[in-house]
């Protein structure tokens, strides 16, 4: 990790001629052939077309020609995003041999921007989870400490950064699924304003809650990979219709009003040394002048909640259509119900299967005011506790998890525990808005921690800025 | 037997004629090669997203201003959810409590039938049977076509405000009228562009409460919809005399046997699971957009009738036929602009000419005549240069051959003849060549004169070589026979 370029300056190095793409690429697929076995991040490795792709960007410099702000630079994709002829797979045994027969916006943009897509990488089964583990290809390992989890749903693609294969990847956070990942591996993860990523080609999981968003090791590289992605998208009908202003290179804080949620920061669950990183942080910041106070969102605490019941009961909408008729896996059965029945029983994991059941009933005749309907008013609640919260305040503080990478295996059997990893992230993906993680100190065991830097929707320039800084503190 | 009151609800699907799919950009077209219009978002593929057409939003804009809808500021999209292998995304998009149009209504011959709503919608692929009686559950395997999988619909749902069968193909039929003088949809029953499900209950008085509701599916025409209604009316009237319990279910109708049939239930019961479409936005039509569709709707059928009515002096059934026929009614319309007399006009078309249409399976806009030139040979019937029967041997050579009337009179002589002195001259003459007949006229009883009158006045016709004005001829044959 240390001492590997980083995006801008690979990206500089190969605009200029000073490197070769092919060579950039050649050393992340090396990096990925030394430790690919212990960690298990990748799902695909696109070596031949990323090395096709280095030598036609080659061709192009050697022409004359500019290949774009990230030539040359290789990329991992979460393998929930859909590239044209590759296995597209969610981790998932229900789309065996899949190939999408289209191209996902993001990765479209990542091509004509110049980036090499070389990995498709590991993830809780759709997305589903928060730590790799409920892969159906089996889990990946934090590279810090490979007896540990390297967070979720997005593991792969943070370990594919933090091990060095790659300075950029793209993931997908839908309660967490960048944020909480990037905290466990030490890397930067950036969870954007809803509706500022295009979202056509992403694998849905909860509509209305997942967002694409860069993992990088530097703040700069992930405002780079951001600027390359985000914008409005004719193909996604929530796409937010303005231009994005760029984010800008700032990294003064001094005057901005910082707050710290009490509701995610000191209650019990948040380990000691998690809090302490946050508190570091926050004097850091004031000590470069900005203001800082606790603040309370209390309808945080009902986050979670909400989050259980909405999410699944979008996904058990969304996942419907893995039925055996048209793709994927099949299980024949004696006529189309049997067959439907037969295949998604085959072919979906435990945790895939409990949220479809949670929220098919959370959805049903009768039960929908007191679920679904109750949670949507929880979730107006919280967009209006957050934007009380942002009239005093320019951006949030909190943890990004409640504690440092757990060991594989350890929250397995709990389903509520692992769910209380993302409690600090959930309520972002609620109201809309944009956060991201620094990595900011380390815990007991000697492990990344992260702390979030929260802002309000379309906040993304004073969100880097605060980032900026605190990644200066370290 | 008791008699019942009968109360009808009609479901209208209508498929729209848009050029391309509610949430896509492929085509909307009848007929293709099975799964050759589809892409990653009407195929419902994993990671695709639909993006609503604005066109669909314009047409129930039209339907709005047509059907005297209110169009609140905003309406949203649902997920109907429910597992079918023609559905490729396992729910349908639709609307379902805040549709685009609610609280509309048409008259039909006098009555008010009320609208509660119309919501836009996705179709859904067309699934074969294959082998087994041609039913899902006992096929050996079933064909998808996904072509029609993200069609636009329009579901136009009445309230129960219909009393009878003839009352509802009534209503159906206005509706049909509307949708295609709106031009939204090509309103073909029998090609599926407008489905039409009918919801029945019999109570013994118009104060009980509704009675348990049946609802009938699969009739393909007007007349299928009223013979299923009467059917279905007849099986409740039945049940109910011998006080058997009437369930709420969804009956097939049966075509060739005449009667409903009942279905098996839809798989999973109707707990469709709808919730808010997450990857639509809401939408709220704006006021320039309410503004086009309120100019932008043309003279709707019932106030064309009225018109026709008083400016043509024609009958209310013709009025019927030619606004009913849109391409018939356009063709009337050029013709009497061109100088016909509009009642004249009417009669050839929804004589003669509808007849010739009928017959060869054409259509106005394919008649090799003219407007101009029916105009023609309405004034040269008014005018006396042709008589009736002349003047349809001229039509056929005009249907048949691009030749203006004029020029087939002028051409084959056809004038009829006018002038009283000449066809004086021409009585003259046949009869001096026929005194038996008028010998056997004058002895005759009734009948036998009644006959020798016709021989006379048929060689009068002939010998004129047909073109002798009838009502001159017979006038003079009356006056030589002294009758």
């Amino acid at each position: 990790m240390t001492g590997a370029m980083t995006a801008v300056e690979t990206a500089a190095a190969v605009r200029s001629g000073d490197r070769s793409a092919r060579s950039v690429v050649e050393e992340a697929l090396a990096a990925i052939s030394e430790r690919e076995e212990e960690l298990h991040a990748c799902n695909t490795v696109l070596a031949d077309a990323a090395i096709a792709r280095a030598d036609a960007i080659d061709a192009a410099v050697a022409h004359g020609e500019d290949p774009g702000p990230l030539a040359g630079v290789p990329i991992a994709l979460k393998d929930n995003l859909c590239v044209q002829g590759e296995l597209t797979t969610c981790s998932s045994k229900i789309l065996e041999g899949w190939r999408p027969p289209y191209t996902a916006t993001v990765v479209e943009r990542l091509l004509a921007a110049g980036a090499i897509p070389i990995a498709k990488t590991n993830l809780d089964e759709f997305a589903m989870g928060s730590s790799t583990e409920n892969s159906a290809f089996g889990p990946t390992r934090n590279p810090h400490d490979k007896a540990r989890v390297p967070g979720g749903s997005s593991g792969g693609s943070a370990a594919a950064v933090s091990a060095g294969y790659v300075p950029l990847a793209l993931g997908s956070d839908t309660g967490g699924s960048i944020r909480q990942p990037a905290a466990f591996c030490g890397v930067v993860g950036v969870k954007p304003t809803y509706g500022r990523v295009s979202r056509y080609g992403l694998i849905a999981f909860a509509s209305s809650l997942d967002q694409i968003g860069p993992f990088a090791t530097t703040v700069d590289d992930a405002a780079l990979l951001m600027e390359t992605i985000w914008g409005p998208d004719q193909m996604d009908s929530t796409s937010i219709p303005s231009r994005p202003d760029p984010i800008g290179a700032g990294s003064d804080v001094s005057g901005l009003r910082i707050g710290i949620i009490e509701e995610l920061t000191d209650v019990e669950g948040i380990a000691p040394e998690v809090r302490a990183s946050v508190e570091r942080a926050a004097s850091g910041l004031e000590g470069s002048g900005a203001h800082v106070e606790r603040v309370s969102i209390p309808s945080c605490a009902y986050g979670l909640s909400a989050y259980y019941l909405i999410a699944p009961a979008e996904a058990s909408s969304n996942l419907a259509r893995y039925d055996g008729v048209r793709y994927g896996l099949r299980v024949d059965g004696a006529d189309v119900a049997e067959m439907n029945a037969k295949t998604r029983a085959a072919g979906f994991g435990a945790e895939v299967k409990r949220r479809i059941m949670l929220g098919t009933y959370a959805l049903s005749a009768g039960y929908y005011d007191a679920y679904y309907g109750q949670a949507q008013k929880v979730r107006t609640l919280i967009i209006r506790d957050f934007a009380q919260a942002y009239e005093r305040f320019d951006v949030l503080l909190s943890p990004t998890a409640p504690t440092e990478a757990f060991k594989l295996g350890a929250k397995t059997a709990d389903p509520l525990a692992m769910y209380m990893s993302d409690v600090c992230t959930i309520p972002t993906n609620l109201a809309g808005h944009a956060a991201m993680s620094v990595p900011f100190g380390t815990g007991v065991e000697g492990l990344p921690i992260g702390v979030q830097v929260l802002a309000p929707a379309l906040g993304e320039s004073v969100m880097f800025t605060v980032a900026r800084a605190v990644e200066a503190l370290r | 037997m008791t008699t019942y009151e009968t109360v009808i609800g009609l479901e209208v699907h209508v498929e729209l004629s848009t050029r391309t799919k509610l949430f896509c950009g492929c085509a909307n077209e009848f007929g293709a090669e099975p799964n050759t219009h589809v892409c990653p978002v009407c195929l419902g593929l994993p990671g695709s997203l639909p993006v609503l057409n604005r066109t669909v939003v314009e047409f129930a804009l039209l339907l709005g201003v047509a059907l005297n809808f209110d169009v609140p500021p905003s309406s949203i999209f649902h997920r109907k959810n429910y597992f079918y292998p023609d559905m490729p995304k396992d729910f349908q998009v639709s609307q379902f409590d805040e549709p685009i149009c609610v609280d509309g209504w048409i008259d039909v011959a006098g009555e008010r039938i009320g609208i509660e709503r119309a919501h836009m919608e996705e179709d859904t692929g067309k699934t074969t049977h294959m082998g087994g009686g041609g039913r899902i559950h006992d096929a050996d395997y079933s064909l998808v076509d996904y072509n029609r999988a993200g069609i636009p619909l329009l579901e136009i749902v009445s309230r129960p405000d219909m009393g009878s069968a003839e009352q509802a193909r009534g209503y159906v039929s206005e509706l049909r009228a509307i949708l295609a003088t709106i031009g939204i949809s090509d309103v073909k029953m029998e090609e599926g562009s407008m489905r039409v499900d009918a919801n029945v209950s019999l109570r013994a008085n118009s104060t009980d409460a509704l009675g348990t509701k049946v609802e009938i599916k699969n009739m393909n025409s007007l007349r299928s919809l009223g013979r299923a209604i009467d059917s279905e009316i007849e099986r409740q009237s039945v049940m109910l005399d011998s006080e058997e319990v009437i369930i709420q279910e969804t009956r097939h109708w049966d075509e060739v046997a005449g009667v409903t049939h009942g279905m098996r239930s839809k798989e999973g019961s109707s707990d469709y699971r709808y919730f808010p479409e997450p990857d639509l936005v809401p939408v709220a039509p704006t006021d320039e957009m309410r503004k086009v569709a309120r100019e932008s709707v043309p003279e709707l059928p019932a106030s064309k009738r009225e018109r026709l009515i008083s400016d043509w002096g024609i009958g209310p059934s013709d009025a019927r036929i030619l606004v009913d026929d849109r391409a018939l009614c356009t063709y009337a319309e050029a013709a009497v602009a061109a100088g016909g007399s509009g009642k004249d006009v009417t009669n050839w078309c929804t004589g003669e000419i509808l007849g010739y249409l009928n017959e060869q399976g054409s259509t106005p806009e394919a008649l090799i005549l003219r407007p101009e030139g029916l105009a023609e040979l309405v004034a040269l019937l008014a005018d006396d240069t042709l008589s009736r029967s002349l003047a349809k041997d001229v039509l056929e050579e005009c249907l048949a051959t691009p030749v203006m009337p004029r020029e087939v009179v002028e051409r084959r002589g056809l004038a009829q003849m006018n002038d009283e002195g000449e066809l004086a001259a021409l009585v003259d003459e046949v009869l001096g060549r026929n005194e038996d007949a008028i010998a056997q006229w004058k002895a005759g009883d009734e009948k036998a004169r009644k006959k020798k009158r016709g021989f006379l006045m048929g060689e009068l016709m002939k010998t004129s070589g047909s073109k002798g004005n009838p009502k001159v001829l017979n006038q003079l044959l009356d006056e030589r026979l002294g009758d």
